[in-house]
């Protein structure tokens, strides 16, 4: 694995491995000695053009439990424009020695012009490019999911006949790309739930059946509900009427909760617009892995480094997942 | 050149029943003993020297896996490896001796990072190294306490430990 760009192009049997490989390092996080030595001498370099507190935390922690040097370069508020200053950017990085650059940029495909341009040697992480891709993210979203269905005898299993319901500001999240893609990948059924303001154009080439009542959705009984956070950031014009419209039909209350089936569980990426999207119960109830996903992003992120820059450098030359 | 057989089926079943009498007769018993297979091969030989002390001894023995990819000095000179599961049996390492086990014993690497992943588990009273095949070659000061053959190869031969539950076929091999 030279790069993690998408999970578009992310194949099963890479999928799988970097899942299996998170098991083995979430194994050892629940050891007396977290750190391990397997990255000593490496150098990761956080670059962040986006504002971001848990993705990029969850990173260098993950690069710190495996002895890497990291670097954290909030890149935010520069005035050159974007083609020359990541240009720049990334030369400074290579002259500094960087193996590993984590990016996260505004801009849909910044992550594969650092990865294609020849401006560096590094590999690189895409930690969420514009409303593109986040494929970390996705990942740890199934590791959980996959955890929660089959616990300890989670290595090795796909996805295959579980359904997810994907539900909110659709058009604008990263998030759902690389779900949809990587969940179908995996086997699984997806169900996306969104105001119609919020579907995206091209969603019928997408692996997933789009409706908009997310009761309907709901009293088929999924098996994972993955809320999605109203990015009021990327947000130019209105969408819904108003916050509490919004809430109503397409926010996950108490009630809502209530009416899945044992077993399902209450997915956000995070942060929570508490209210907004997900309510307090639904957030803090016992079907909310939301703290979860975040102790296993830490897991995922560990095998994505460790796959990248463990191995020999050359043995998959120009092999880009 | 061609492949020989060193070890057979019987002589393979021979020198585990050996090492399990041995590990009993150097730890006075089966008390607080470990055994920490290393994947995959050691892993199947530490269930079976278990099973072997548990029978001559009539008590249980504890039994494990340590995966030691993560703590290899050689990562880089090979493509990436996948790591195994580690298995820790439910009374933990610290005051036990550990027995750890492996197929072939070589440039004593794969130890040295056993060693440190039992660091990174906890403290036992005291390693021990249980061998199948000792090929020589050593790059670092490691020693075996348990051996079941002594193999003098050359460095370019391969050694092949084939176990019925991993390989379905039971023999040790040496060829180039």
């Amino acid at each position: 694995m030279r790069h993690l760009l998408d999970t578009h192009t992310l194949d099963r049997t890479t999928a799988l491995r970097i899942l299996d490989v998170a098991e083995d390092m979430a194994d050892t996080q629940s050891r007396e000695v977290k750190k391990l030595p397997t990255l000593r001498g490496k150098t990761v370099v956080n670059l962040f053009f986006e504002d971001s507190t848990r993705t990029r935390i969850s990173f260098e922690a993950a690069a710190k439990r495996l002895s890497a040097d990291v670097i954290n370069f909030a890149a935010k508020g520069s005035s050159v424009s974007k083609g020359e200053s990541l240009k720049d950017t990334a030369q400074t990085l290579e002259a500094i020695g960087a193996d590993a650059v984590v990016v996260r940029h505004p801009a849909s495909g910044a992550p594969q012009t650092l990865a294609t341009s020849g401006w560096i040697s590094a590999g690189v992480v895409n930690a969420g490019d514009g409303t593109h891709e986040h494929p970390t993210q996705a990942l740890l979203d199934a590791f959980t999911i996959r955890k929660r269905r089959f616990g300890a005898e989670s290595r090795g299993r796909d996805l295959a006949g579980v359904r997810v319901v994907i539900v909110g500001d659709v058009l604008h999240s990263r998030v759902a790309r690389s779900n949809v893609w990587l969940l179908a990948t995996l086997g699984a059924e997806v169900t996306l739930v969104a105001p119609p303001t919020l579907v995206p154009q091209n969603v019928s080439l997408w692996p997933a059946r789009v409706v908009y009542d997310l009761d309907a959705a709901l009293a088929e009984g999924p098996d994972a509900v993955m809320m999605l956070r109203i990015q009021l950031e990327r947000m130019s014009a209105a969408y819904f009427p108003t916050e509490r419209e919004y809430s109503r039909r397409w926010g996950l209350d108490a009630l809502r909760v209530a009416g899945l089936p044992d077993g399902s569980i209450v997915m956000h990426p995070g942060p929570m617009n508490r209210g907004l999207e997900i309510s307090s119960e639904a957030a803090d109830s016992a079907r909310s892995t939301v703290l979860e996903q975040v102790a296993n992003g830490v897991s995922v992120r560990m095998a994505v480094l460790y796959l990248l820059l463990a191995g020999e450098r050359d043995d998959e030359r120009g092999g880009d997942l | 050149m061609s492949t020989r057989t060193v070890l057979h089926e019987a002589d393979i079943s021979r020198a585990l029943t050996r090492i399990a009498h041995e590990i009993l007769e150097s730890n006075r018993g089966a008390e607080n003993i470990v055994l920490l297979g290393i994947p995959t091969r050691g892993v199947t030989l530490a269930r079976r020297l278990a099973a072997l002390i548990s029978d001559i001894a009539e008590v249980p023995v504890a039994v494990g896996a340590l995966d030691v990819t993560l703590f290899r000095d050689d990562l880089a000179k090979h493509p990436t490896r996948s790591p195994r599961p580690t298995e820790i049996p439910a009374g933990g390492i610290d005051g036990k001796v550990v027995v750890l086990v492996d197929d072939v014993l070589f440039s004593g690497r794969s130890i040295r990072a056993a060693l440190d992943a039992i660091q990174s588990i906890g403290r036992p009273s005291a390693v021990r190294l249980a061998i199948l095949v000792d090929r020589g070659h050593r790059e670092l000061p490691i020693r075996p306490d348990f051996v079941g053959k002594n193999i003098p190869s050359a460095r370019t031969e391969r050694v092949n430990v084939r176990l019925i539950e991993d390989d379905g076929a039971e023999e040790v091999t040496i060829g180039a």
